[in-house]
C-alpha cells in the first residue's frame, strides 16, 4: 500500500520518511522517549485484558475492546498539546490513558455506575460517545469556539490549540460525520478528523460503507486526508502531530485514516466467528502494534531486560488495582440521579426523588446486616 | 397608538412579536459577548422570517451565522460550542425541519448535563417557528411540542403575544438549561406593547399566567392558542359565561400550583392546542388536573386539538385547526356535564 504513512515496519525497522520524520525526531534521538510510548500501549493493552475478564467476571455489563488498535490510540492521545480537546468514540480507552483519565473512571460506564466517569474539561476529553458519529459535531463546533476565542494561528503555542474527533470506519457513513466534514471545511475550523479504519463496524465488512479508501472522501469535503498505518505508534505520532500543528496555525481540518483491525469482538456481547475468519487475525496478528516498537526497542539496545521485567510488574499492579478498584466503583445514589437533569431541581423531579429514595431505604431494610 | 408611550414609568414599544424577538436577541447579543445566533438564512437574508433581521451586519458574521443546510449540524455544532463556553441559540427554519436535529436535541443537548454530572452545561436555545394557519406547504405547519416536553433534560417555552417573546427569548438565553423556544409563526405579525427598556423581565419563563379571570370554566391555552381562546372568553361573555384563560408560557416544566389552584377554584376546564389529541400537552394536564383536583371536578377535562392526522393540506386547515367555535362546543359540553 504504497499511499500508507510507516515509519516502523512490522518487524519494528524504522524506515525513512521525508515528510514525518521531522514530527519524530525528539523520540529517535531520545530512547525514553520510545520507552515510554512502549509504556503506554503494554499498559494500555492490559487493562483493556483485565477489563474483558471483568465482564466476563459479571463486574461489566458490556466491555469494547481496544485490542489491536493500541497503536492509533497512544500516537494519536500523546500527539495531543494539554490544551487539546478531543472527542471520542466508547473505544477510546489509550486516548482516555493519554489524557490522564484514571482506567477506573473509565469502567464506570461499563459496569452501570455512571453515564460519564470524569470531567471533561479536566482532561481536554470529552465523555464517551455511544451514538455513532455524533461526537464529529461537537468536535467541529468545539473547534468552531476555538476560533472565535482567537486561539488559533497566534503563533503562541500554549495558546493556538486544536480539537481531536474520533470514530470509527462504520461511522463515516453517518449523516453526523460527513455534516461534521462540511461544517469544518466551510468554517476552516481547528480539526482534525482520527478515523481509526479497523475494518470491521459490528459485523459490516469496510466494503459495506465505502467504494474508495476512507482517507480520499477529505478531498471532496475541500481538506487533505492521509492514511497512516494505525499498527505503528510512532507513524501515528507524526500524523496526528502534524494534522494538529496544521489545525492550531490555521490551516484547517485534516482527516487521518488509521488502518488497523479490531482484533477482539466488537464488544463483549459480540461473536465476531459469525461473520469473518481466523486467518484475517492471523495476518493482523504479524502486524501487532506493540510487539513491533518492543523490536524496535530491542534492536536499537534501547531495552534491557531489566525494564521489560519492571514494565511487567507495573502492569501486574495496574492490572489487580483494576480488579478490586472495579468492584469497589461506588453505587449510583438514586436520589443523585435526580440532581443534574436540570441545573435546579424542579418540584416534580423532587417528589420523584423523594419517592425513589423512600423505595431506596425500604430495599435497604431488608437487606440482611 | 404611538410607536413608543410609557408605561408603568417605563418606555415602551409597539411591536409585531417577530419584531419583539429580534429586539430581544439583539439585547442578549449585547449584554454578552458568548451569545451566538445560528441557522439557515438567518445572516444576510434575516431570516425567513425577517426575526434576526439586521443582526448579522450589526454584530458580524461570527456571531450571527449563516450555516450550512443541515440541521443535525446546527444542534451538533452547537453542542461543541456550548461546551467551549458559548450560548448559541439556534434557528430551525420551520416546526417540520427540526426532525434531522432531533437526535443531536433528545440524545445530545438533553442528556449531557445528566451524563457529566453536571459538569457539561448545555446553555443552547433552540429556536423553532410552530403552527399552521398562515396557508403554508406541507411540513410548515406541526406542533412538535410534545416530543420535547416528553424528554427530560430539555425545557419548552412559548410566547403568546409579543411582551412575552422579548423576554422569554432572552431569558432562554440567559437559562443554563437547553430551551426549546416554539415561536407560533401566525402570531408573528400581531403587534402589543413590549417594556423594551425594562431591566428585568416582569415574570419568570417556566410561570404560566392567568391572563383573563372568570369563574364558569377555564380555558388552557398556550402559544398560538392563547389568542383562540381569548377571542372564545370575549364570545362567551356575550351569552352571560365568564371564561377564564391560563396562558401556560412553558410547556416544560408546566406550572402546576396555577393550573391546580385554577382549576380547584372553577372546576371545569378546556385545553386547547393545535398539536394533535393523543399524547398532546392537554393529556397530560388532564391527567394531572384530574389526579390533584377529582374533587373539585365538575366535569371532566376536555381537550379541543388538532386531529390525529398529519397536518392537512393548507385549504383546510382552518377546519382542522382549533377555532372559537370549537372552544364554545367544548365549553358547552363542559357547563353541560
Amino acid at each position: 500500500m504504497s499511499d500508507l504513512v510507516q515509519l516502523l515496519t512490522p518487524e519494528g525497522v524504522r524506515v525513512a520518511d521525508d515528510t514525518y520524520d521531522p514530527w519524530v525526531a525528539d523520540v529517535d534521538a531520545d530512547p525514553a522517549a520510545l520507552r515510554a510510548l512502549y509504556r503506554d500501549l503494554v499498559l494500555v493493552r492490559r487493562f483493556d485484558t483485565e477489563a474483558v475478564a471483568l465482564q466476563r467476571q459479571g463486574e461489566l455489563g458490556l466491555w469494547a475492546s481496544l485490542l489491536g488498535q493500541e497503536g492509533a490510540q497512544v500516537g494519536a492521545g500523546r500527539a495531543m498539546a494539554p490544551h487539546d480537546h478531543a472527542f471520542p468514540t466508547y473505544r477510546e480507552h489509550g486516548v482516555a490513558w493519554c489524557r490522564g483519565v484514571d482506567p477506573l473512571q473509565v469502567l464506570g460506564l461499563f459496569r452501570g455506575v455512571t453515564l460519564g466517569g470524569w470531567d471533561p474539561s479536566q482532561h481536554g476529553l470529552h465523555l464517551y460517545t455511544i451514538v455513532i458519529g455524533s461526537q464529529a459535531l461537537h468536535a467541529t463546533g468545539y473547534a468552531m469556539g476555538v476560533q472565535r476565542d482567537g486561539a488559533v494561528g497566534t503563533g503562541d503555542p500554549d495558546r493556538d490549540a486544536a480539537v481531536l474527533a474520533f470514530f470509527g470506519d462504520g461511522a463515516t457513513s453517518q449523516g453526523d460525520v460527513n455534516e461534521a466534514f462540511i461544517w469544518a471545511g466551510v468554517t476552516n475550523a481547528p480539526v482534525v478528523f482520527f478515523c481509526q479504519n479497523n475494518q470491521w463496524a459490528i459485523s459490516e465488512p469496510l466494503e459495506r460503507q465505502t467504494r474508495i479508501p476512507l482517507y480520499r472522501r477529505a478531498h471532496g469535503f475541500g481538506f487533505p486526508g492521509v492514511r497512516v498505518d494505525g499498527n505503528d505508534v510512532l507513524a501515528c505520532l507524526a500524523v496526528t502531530r502534524a494534522a494538529l500543528a496544521r489545525a492550531r496555525d490555521g490551516s484547517g481540518p485534516m482527516l487521518v485514516e488509521a488502518f488497523t483491525y479490531r482484533m477482539g469482538a466488537h464488544t463483549t456481547s459480540d461473536d465476531p466467528t459469525r461473520y469473518r475468519v481466523e486467518a484475517e487475525l492471523e495476518q493482523w496478528r504479524l502486524k501487532d502494534p506493540v510487539e513491533r516498537v518492543k523490536a524496535h526497542l530491542l534492536r536499537g539496545g534501547h531495552a534491557d531486560p531489566l525494564f521489560l521485567a519492571e514494565l511487567d510488574a507495573e502492569a501486574e499492579v495496574l492490572a489487580e488495582r483494576v480488579r478490586t478498584g472495579c468492584r469497589r466503583l461506588p453505587e449510583p445514589d438514586p436520589a443523585a440521579v435526580f440532581e443534574h437533569v436540570y441545573e435546579a431541581l424542579d418540584p416534580d423531579l423532587r417528589e420523584q426523588r423523594d419517592e425513589i429514595a423512600r423505595l431506596a431505604a425500604l430495599v435497604d431494610d431488608e437487606v440482611p446486616a | 397608538m404611538s410607536a413608543a408611550s410609557v408605561r408603568d414609568g417605563e418606555p415602551t414599544r409597539e411591536l409585531t412579536l417577530s419584531r419583539a424577538i429580534n429586539a430581544g436577541l439583539r439585547r442578549a447579543l449585547e449584554s454578552d459577548p458568548h451569545v451566538m445566533l445560528m441557522g439557515e438564512d438567518i445572516g444576510r437574508l434575516g431570516g425567513v422570517f425577517r426575526v434576526t433581521d439586521g443582526l448579522a451586519k450589526d454584530f458580524g458574521e461570527d456571531r450571527v451565522m449563516d450555516t450550512p443546510l443541515a440541521e443535525s449540524g446546527i444542534l451538533g455544532t452547537a453542542v461543541g460550542l456550548a461546551l467551549r463556553g458559548y450560548r448559541p441559540v439556534c434557528e430551525i427554519q420551520f416546526d417540520g425541519f427540526v426532525y434531522p436535529a432531533f437526535d443531536q436535541i433528545v440524545t445530545q443537548v438533553a442528556k449531557l448535563r445528566f451524563r457529566s454530572e453536571g459538569a457539561c452545561a448545555m446553555p443552547i436555545v433552540v429556536r423553532i417557528p410552530y403552527g399552521g394557519g398562515i396557508g403554508a406547504v406541507e411540513h410548515h405547519s406541526e406542533s412538535p411540542e410534545s416530543y420535547f416536553v416528553h424528554t427530560p433534560g430539555l425545557r419548552v417555552v412559548t410566547p403568546s403575544n409579543p411582551e412575552d417573546a422579548y423576554w422569554m427569548v432572552q431569558q432562554a438565553i440567559a437559562c443554563d438549561d437547553p430551551v426549546v423556544l416554539l415561536e407560533p409563526k401566525r402570531r408573528y405579525w400581531d403587534k402589543g406593547l413590549v417594556h423594551t427598556a425594562g431591566a428585568q423581565a416582569p415574570h419568570p419563563l417556566f410561570a404560566g399566567r392567568l391572563v383573563r379571570d372568570g369563574s364558569d370554566a377555564v380555558l388552557v391555552g398556550y402559544g398560538p392558542t392563547v389568542r383562540t381562546c381569548l377571542d372564545a372568553a370575549d364570545a362567551a361573555d356575550e351569552d352571560g359565561r365568564r371564561l377564564a384563560v391560563v396562558d401556560l408560557r412553558s410547556l416544560s416544566p408546566l406550572d402546576w400550583p396555577l393550573l391546580v389552584q385554577t382549576a380547584r377554584r372553577i372546576g371545569r376546564v378546556v385545553v386547547v392546542h393545535e398539536a394533535h389529541r393523543t399524547l398532546g400537552v392537554g393529556a397530560e394536564v388532564a391527567a394531572r388536573i384530574t389526579e390533584e383536583c377529582f374533587y373539585a371536578l365538575e366535569a371532566p377535562v376536555l381537550r379541543v386539538a388538532g386531529y390525529d392526522t398529519p397536518y392537512p393540506p393548507s385549504r383546510m386547515e382552518e377546519l382542522w385547526l382549533p377555532d372559537v367555535d370549537r372552544v364554545l362546543d367544548a365549553v358547552d359540553d363542559v357547563l353541560a356535564w
